[in-house]
């Protein structure tokens, strides 16, 4: 099968900077219109059955990009599963919850606030549990998820299983104001999140903890006879994933104005996880695909209500088994390095 | 917090803990064999418990007419009832195993895929099985006629040898031994355990790799059908959602004994449910999972492979 992955890396190489300035340019304010895409005669079938195209490009699908680029710190980059990234998103959407009934501060003044106690809850679990395999990491996530959905679940302070109504929306930005039914102006918050963590996993790849990450993934033990120190590295992509999906909960709590525990169940980490893996693991584009349709497939589906979820778990099932490395998987030259390698 | 249980109802709690327990090892089994020998973990298998639920349920109401009302069963016709339903629920099970591993795994296997490419065709097999089941059945539970007349033996030390608790343990450590005893002793189950040691030199042995592979889930299954009849006979419902509590509860007992070790499996499942009931009892159901993760991550710290660690011709390279 051709490898859509390379073709493009091939072509961008061949490009001088400006041009891949510009084409950058273009890219971003092309997506920065989707909101109003779905306003055109041809293009009203993007509308989904229940809620507007707009609301979905929102929640789920920017919101789900945002959330699969930082799994995608823990699982594509560094290799460390993480089945409970749905808890940094709780903590997130719960400090939001919290903060914004409790005190006068406004959205923008939380956010800060979400990703320390997001970043907090990273560090506190991550120290124990990154010293262990991956597949042991895997279940005390797991467990993690469930244990912070459980807590507040049963705690006063997160108003048990009612959750927290009348979450305040965040204040005017630049003359930009926030609405219920105003779903462009969360999208370009979440784009200006997107366009941040892409920035800095690109940063990140490049330098060294990139590199560290990179070598972990490859073979712990080899790395660390290099002298890569895999607690550190491994703490910084755990907690830095945990960051952007606290921000990620901030965002989201804001939006909806009302949070409650069956809103962060192993099925949203689950379908997180799906989303990069069926994208392309490890691939910031590949995420970005995987997460669209992912999230958008859903809810476009919903006319047939009652199998929706059926049909997702198929056509997740026939993908996997056609492209087990996603649709847009990491670059192939990597590939044949290692079967030179081996 | 509520100390005085821990003197009123200790032996009660441990009997119940450990038929509790019994339920987790073999549906746990199904995730500790798998993974010994793919180094891959089933997620699929707490669906394939919950079909096994269904499959008790339309054993008895559906094939052998008994009806949600009637009246418990005697003599020859009762150990019939039971037998025939367990062996249904295993076999469904079992079959279900294998076609999980043909749909979700086989091809991925040819391809090479990575771990986490299994993990997620693994995950859409249970969103599929766990759907179809939720609109077949409405999303309605589903109850299971009282076939068991639940006297009890009589009561010990404060805690009540009801014939439930009874058939689960004895049943368990049979279905356990039996398994150990396979696995060990004869030539399937010495294949299984080549296959785990190393895939390349057991092909070169000669040992038809996917047979073996197709096997050790169809042996998951049966346990864990073997489980899906004891819990329909002891809480008598089941929902299309009853897989996915149970099936945690399971992989942790199969981490917490060393996952691939087939006995380990065995300590790690009576650990668990002894400790949940204590958890329960103590500090009140609703930090019954808090509680038992808390202990995971403290035990997985202390003892990173587990409490009995992996089996040792398993050990990682």
């Amino acid at each position: 099968m051709i490898n859509i992955r390379d073709k493009s890396a091939s072509i961008w190489e061949s490009w001088s900077p400006p041009a891949r300035s510009g084409f950058v340019l273009i890219v971003i304010t092309l997506v920065a219109l989707l909101p109003y895409a779905g306003s055109f005669g041809p293009t009203s079938f993007l509308d989904t059955p229940i809620s507007s195209y707009q609301a979905v490009l929102v929640y789920p699908i920017a919101l789900f990009v945002l959330m699969g680029l930082g799994l995608n710190i823990v699982v594509g980059k560094s290799g460390l599963l993480d089945l409970g990234y749905v808890a940094f998103f709780a903590i997130g959407a719960y400090t939001m919850g919290i903060m914004g009934t409790m005190t006068s501060l406004n959205t923008w003044q939380i956010l800060p606030f979400g990703i320390f106690f997001a970043m907090l809850s990273g560090l506190l679990l991550g120290l124990p549990a990154l010293r262990l395999r991956g597949d042991y990491l895997a279940i005390i996530t797991l467990g993690f998820g469930e244990i912070i959905r459980i807590v507040a679940l049963n705690l006063s302070v997160t108003g048990g299983p009612n959750g927290i109504v009348g979450v305040p929306t965040p204040p005017a930005i630049l003359g930009q104001k926030f609405e219920l039914d105003d779903h462009a102006g969360y999208f370009w918050v979440i784009l200006i999140l997107i366009l941040l963590v892409i920035w800095m996993i690109r940063r990140f790849t490049i330098r060294r903890p990139g590199r560290a990450w990179e070598a972990i993934r490859q073979d712990e033990d080899v790395a660390a006879l290099m002298g890569v120190n895999l607690l550190v590295y491994k703490l910084w992509s755990f907690t830095i994933g945990a960051a952007v999906g606290g921000a990620g909960g901030v965002i989201y709590a804001s939006k909806t104005m009302f949070i409650a525990p069956d809103m962060f169940t192993f099925n949203t980490s689950i379908l997180i996880l799906a989303c990069i893996v069926f994208g392309g693991l490890g691939n910031i584009w590949g995420v970005i695909l995987g997460a669209s349709i992912l999230a958008y497939l859903p809810e476009r589906i919903r006319f047939i209500s009652n199998a929706r979820q059926l049909v997702f778990g198929l056509v997740l099932l026939v993908i996997m088994n056609v492209r087990p490395d996603g649709l847009l998987p990491r670059k192939k030259r990597e590939k044949i390095r290692q079967k030179e390698a081996v | 917090m509520n100390l005085q249980v821990l003197e009123s109802q200790f032996w009660s709690l441990c009997l119940q803990g450990i038929a509790l327990g019994f339920i987790y090892v073999l549906i746990s089994l199904g995730y500790t064999m798998v993974y010994g020998v793919l180094r891959l973990i089933n997620f699929a298998n707490s669906e394939v418990f919950m079909i096994g639920t269904f499959a008790t349920v339309v054993a008895q109401v559906g094939i052998l007419q008994n009806q949600t009302d009637s009246q418990s069963l005697h003599g020859f016709r009762l150990i019939y009832t039971l037998v025939f339903a367990l062996l249904f629920s295993m076999l469904i099970c079992g079959f279900l195993g294998i076609l999980v591993e043909l749909v979700a795994y086989r091809r991925l296997r040819a391809l090479g895929a990575k771990p986490l490419g299994f993990l997620i065709s693994a995950i859409a097999t249970s969103i599929v099985l766990l759907e179809t089941t939720r609109i077949v059945t409405f999303s309605r539970p589903q109850t299971s006629p009282r076939l068991l007349d639940k006297w009890s033996f009589g009561e010990f030390a404060g805690a009540n040898f009801r014939i439930d608790t009874v058939m689960v343990i004895v049943s368990g450590v049979v279905i356990f031994v039996v398994l150990d005893r396979f696995v060990t002793k004869t030539r399937l189950g010495k294949a299984i355990r080549a296959v785990s040691m190393s895939e390349e030199n057991s092909k070169l042995m000669g040992i038809n790799l996917n047979r073996v592979v197709s096997l050790t889930f169809f042996i998951g299954g049966l346990t864990t059908g073997a489980a899906a009849f004891f819990y329909t006979t002891v809480y008598e419902t089941t929902q299309f959602n009853v897989g996915f509590n149970l099936g945690l509860a399971a992989f942790t007992t199969a981490v917490l004994g060393g996952i691939g070790n087939l006995r380990g499996a065995f300590y790690g499942g009576m650990f668990l449910g002894v400790l949940e009931q204590f958890s329960s009892a103590i500090l009140g159901s609703q930090w019954k999972s808090v509680t038992v993760f808390t202990v995971l991550v403290l035990v997985l710290l202390l003892k990173p492979n587990g409490i009995f660690g992996e089996a040792v011709q398993q050990t990682r390279t």
